[in-house]
């Protein structure tokens, strides 16, 4: 075992990483050994990359210590600007427990360089800041290269053919001679509004209120771009770093802030765990992260009707307390198999519009109002082979049968089968038979598998209940 | 108690009629749109009472969408609904919409705001069992925002016993053994009904129904034997001095 991580007054007492735990013991017998928990430091670092994007939407982490934030234009919100935001972060993390190096730059790389090796100067620093292997260094180092600066002023040709490829671009961008972006965690949204605190907001209903007023402000921006929002998320951020999310989809793209708000306070009711403010929310942000063009005459050339918005108004609120899935439409399919001849989708998606088959002038319904999944075992007395069903039993009810019509064969799919096209590996053929017992109730069963010659003993369903 | 209807709704609060003259005729138009009906039925039976509900739904909607409201233990032990069998019907599975609740309190939930959406056509509210959530002041409610939206509102109950509620009708709904096609083929769909309450005081309503597909209306079913299709307790006269 070895030490991973050790602790400012190990490091001073010379306990360096990698040291083994034996030898570290045997320096310092009161050494404290945790066990190392890369997976709960990840964790960490996560949540304090989200705790960071009160700063800004770009944040990122640069595991396993690392987290960098895009404040390009962010930090007019801070007296000092830049400044004054970074003191900020350093004074939270502080309060944490946790401590810090902070450093500023043009470039993500040069940040994270600063920080990792302390400066203010990117030429001062270590070859080892680029980030290339362990033997591309050494052979800087034995070249006689060993800062940034030593390696600025030659010609970058030469370097790429003597020490790779990557060496020449990771320089221009320590060097801010080349930009790259980051990779926030979480997509920039094309609208968003905020609301900060000085006093922080001790009851979560007040944190409600407040996205009620940013939502009438995001209503505003999307008015003068003439979109409406499809997916609405609320970020609550706590004073100790903690951030609560709160995202609402809806079928169609609105405006409309009182049904917004309608929506929010159904998530928050469908929380399973209810919202815990903590010691107050200190800032609290609200994103956009979809939109669709809604222009004011829209909802007329599209023959968008009110009935039309009240009822997806209706099945937003629904699906946002219930669930997407629980609020559903059917759909038709085009199979012959009846189980999948026919889907649920969630309503709130709007499926397509496909038109059902209509049936036959005259008929009498030939399919049931509702289908068992899976099928029923029946036990059932016909004449063999292929003789109508007489008399069915289903859970310890016997039934005569008084009227019946079929069979109605229903071949399976065996071209979807392996080996399909030989005999007796195409599946079981299905005779469905439409039955009426002597009470009165009509029901759908079928012979699975025809006698003989598919099956020695075919099973019976009952498949559906007709009205 | 006709008087009271009459200043709570107005006489001419519209009617849906079933299609079928006789029984139309006695309950005096047929049943009131904007209110609560309740429809009963055994377990047995509960493909055909919930068929009985869709058709009424359907009749009522007016070109608006119909909601129909279940729990997702109805699912496990009477199977799903049938886009093909809706269509048997004659019912645009396309107008229908399906809500599968987790518990007969959301179910609940979800059905009273539908029927307060005016933009709905009619709401079908299907709890599963007992359902204790069910009780009186919560049937008030859901009848007071029938009536204000004017989204027909049916509670459907399967297994249970009749409880108070502030219907404005309860029926109870059966199979019933249906018209022969040729060839000794089951017929087209058909419902022993029986009107169980009616706040206009209208008793002793029994009848048999078939669904004509084609004409989207209920028929008095042919009976064999002199019985008569729509029997009614007293005579006639009796029952137009009740409910006067």
């Amino acid at each position: 075992m070895r030490l991973a991580a050790p602790d400012t007054r190990a490091l001073q007492l010379g306990l360096m990483p990698g040291l083994s735990l034996a030898d570290a013991r045997a320096r310092v017998p009161e050494l404290a050994a945790i066990d190392h928990d890369p997976a709960g430091d990840l964790a960490l670092l996560e949540w304090l990359a989200d705790g960071c994007e009160r700063y800004t939407p770009m944040a990122a982490t640069d595991p396993p210590q690392g987290l960098i934030l895009d404040i390009t234009g962010c930090a007019h919100r801070f007296p000092n600007g830049e400044t004054g935001l970074a003191s900020d972060l350093a004074r939270r993390l502080e309060r944490l427990g946790l401590t810090a190096r902070l450093a500023r730059a043009s470039t993500p790389d040069a940040a994270l360089a600063l920080a990792e090796f302390g400066g203010n100067e990117v030429k001062a620093l270590p070859v080892a800041a680029l980030r290339v292997e362990a033997e591309t260094h050494l052979a800087l180092r034995r070249a006689g290269l060993k800062t940034i600066g030593d390696l600025a002023t030659r010609p970058r040709a030469p370097l790429a053919a003597r020490f790779g490829e990557a060496l020449p671009t990771l320089l221009a961008r320590l060097l801010d001679e080349e930009d790259t972006r980051i990779t926030p965690r979480r997509a920039e949204p094309a609208i968003w509004t905020e609301a900060r605190f000085a006093e922080p907001l001790a009851r979560s209903e007040q944190a409600i209120e407040v996205i009620s007023g940013l939502a009438r402000e995001a209503a505003e921006a999307m008015s003068r771009r003439d979109v409406g929002g499809r997916r609405f998320e609320a970020s609550l951020f706590r004073t100790d770093g903690h951030v609560a999310r709160l995202a609402i989809d809806t079928g169609l793209p609105t405006r409309d802030v009182a049904m917004l708000a309608r929506l929010f306070n159904e998530r928050i009711e469908s929380l399973a765990d209810p919202l815990d403010p903590g010691f107050g929310y200190d800032m609290v942000r609200l994103a956009v992260p979809l939109t669709e063009t809604l222009a004011p005459e829209q909802l007329q050339l599209e023959g968008r009707s009110m009935a039309e918005v009240e009822v997806a108004g209706l099945i937003d609120r629904l699906s946002t307390r219930l669930g997407k899935c629980r609020i559903q439409q059917l759909q038709p399919n085009d199979n012959h198999i009846p189980e999948q001849a026919a889907f649920t989708l969630p309503a709130q998606g709007k499926p397509a519009h496909i038109e059902w088959p209509k049936p036959e002038e005259g008929d009498p319904p030939l399919r049931p109002l509702q289908l068992f999944d899976p099928p029923q075992p029946i036990t059932v007395i016909a004449e063999i082979p292929d003789g109508p069903p007489r008399r069915f039993q289903w859970q310890r009810a016997s039934h005569l049968i008084v009227l019946y019509e079929g069979p109605e064969r229903i071949a399976p799919e065996w071209w979807r089968r392996k080996d399909g096209h030989m005999a007796g590996k195409g599946g079981l053929t299905r005779d469905y038979y439409r039955v009426e017992d002597a009470g009165g109730r009509r029901f759908w069963i079928f012979r699975h598998g025809l006698y003989g010659t598919e099956k020695a003993s075919p099973d019976w369903y009952l498949h559906g209940l007709f009205a | 108690m006709r008087s009271r209807l009459e200043s709570d709704r107005g006489i001419h609060a519209e009617q849906i009629a079933f299609g079928a003259e006789t029984l139309d005729r006695r309950l005096g138009g047929g049943l009131v749109r904007a209110a609560l009906h309740e429809i009963y039925g055994d377990t047995a039976d509960e493909a055909s009472a919930g068929g009985f509900a869709l058709l009424l739904a359907w009749r009522a909607r007016k070109a608006k969408p119909i909601f129909w409201v279940r729990e997702e233990k109805a699912d496990r032990l009477g199977g799903k609904p049938y886009g093909h069998g809706l269509a048997g019907l004659g019912i645009d599975p396309n107008a229908l919409l399906l809500v599968n609740a987790p518990d007969s309190i959301a179910a609940l939930r979800a059905g009273a705001d539908i029927s307060r959406c005016s933009a709905v056509g009619a709401v079908i509210i299907e709890p599963f069992g007992k359902a204790p959530v069910l009780d009186l002041t919560a049937s008030r409610r859901l009848a007071l925002a029938a009536g204000q939206n004017e989204v027909m509102t049916l509670l459907l109950r399967t297994g249970v016993e009749p409880m108070p509620s502030a219907a404005h009708t309860r029926w109870q709904v059966a199979s019933a053994p249906s018209t022969p096609l040729p060839a000794n083929a089951p017929g087209i769909p058909a419902f022993d009904v029986t009107l169980l309450r009616h706040r206009g005081g209208i008793a002793g309503i029994e009848a048999r129904l078939e669904w004509n597909r084609d004409r989207q209306s209920f028929d008095q079913a042919p009976l064999s034997g002199g019985v008569p299709a729509v029997a009614i307790g007293g005579t006639s006269q009796a029952v137009e001095r009740r409910a006067a």
